[in-house]
């Protein structure tokens, strides 16, 4: 890994490492490198210059809620706020443990963007009538229920290297 | 003084404290479909007539169903009779604009009795 003003140039091994541990994150140094031909201090090495530099930000370990019954839905909630206290308002639903993702956007309405997890729509409509409707600056909701998961990965690098492969071969 | 109302319970108020402003959390807020909020809300039986007057019906036959307009006037602003009232309305499956007429009339009629137990203030 090199550095490039703020941001990091990978060579081909340390993506090749970078998929291993996606793939599994509690495989051992030794066995990433007997997968990828390499010493396990060189797979070491490059995993710690990875995670000083914050390219690597964090492991653990993903839980499946449902297998503990303790979430049976999930909404996508659009919030349409008075730009003026969208950061209050994004700060505040942060705050929430059943509040899981909050972001921002803005096209023609500046909306707070928020994915909460409920056990059932009586206590996810009751969440959002007492807990963020009341909001000052929260001007309408609107909320979809997830019926059914298509897809539901975490942030994949590879997508990008593929296009940068495909930038070097024109 | 406590009363009952549909399993959970209500504690009487007297006329001025039912015709008081209450805070944000307490206020009635209007949805229109689970988690989906018109943006309107009523924080007195005063402002709530003029919601029920002009908001998008959906949201008055989303609530009725959901017994959301008795357990507020109940439970939150201490008056029996109107949710009495409001509950005859919904065992009668009352939908649309004809939904909003009865309920108008209701709580104007409320409202105007409730006033006139209260002393006027200057």
């Amino acid at each position: 890994m090199k550095l490039k003003g703020q941001e990091a140039v990978l060579d081909d091994l340390d993506w090749q490492i970078l998929q291993q541990l996606q793939e599994n994150a509690k495989q051992t140094y030794a066995q990433i490198g007997g997968k990828l031909k390499v010493a396990h201090s060189t797979v070491f090495e490059r995993i710690q210059k990875m995670e000083e530099f914050g390219l690597i930000k964090k492991y653990e370990a993903v839980v499946d809620p449902e297998k503990l019954g303790l979430q049976k839905i999930t909404a996508h909630l659009g919030i349409t706020t008075d730009p003026k206290e969208a950061e209050d308002i994004a700060k505040k639903l942060s705050g929430f443990d059943q509040v899981l993702e909050v972001s921002a956007s803005f096209s023609e309405e500046l909306i707070v963007l928020a994915k909460v997890v409920a056990r059932d729509q009586a206590e996810l409509h009751s969440f959002i009538a007492r807990s963020i409707a009341p909001l000052p600056g929260v001007l309408r909701i609107r909320t979809a229920i997830v019926t059914k998961k298509y897809k539901d990965d975490r942030f994949n690098p590879f997508w990008d290297r593929k296009r940068l492969n495909s930038r070097k071969t024109k | 003084m406590f009363g009952r109302f549909e399993g959970f319970s209500v504690m009487v108020a007297s006329p001025s404290q039912v015709l008081r402003s209450v805070n944000r959390e307490e206020a009635f807020y209007f949805f229109t479909s689970i988690g989906n909020y018109t943006g309107e809300s009523a924080s007195s039986l005063e402002e709530f007539l003029q919601k029920v007057k002009d908001i998008d019906v959906k949201s008055l036959e989303f609530h009725l169903f959901r017994e959301d307009f008795e357990k507020w006037i109940a439970q939150t602003l201490g008056d029996k009779k109107l949710p009495d009232e409001i509950l005859i309305l919904r065992n009668q499956k009352i939908t649309g604009n004809a939904l909003r007429d009865r309920l108008y009339f209701m709580v104007s009629r409320r409202l105007k009795e409730l006033k006139s137990t209260v002393p006027a203030t200057r």
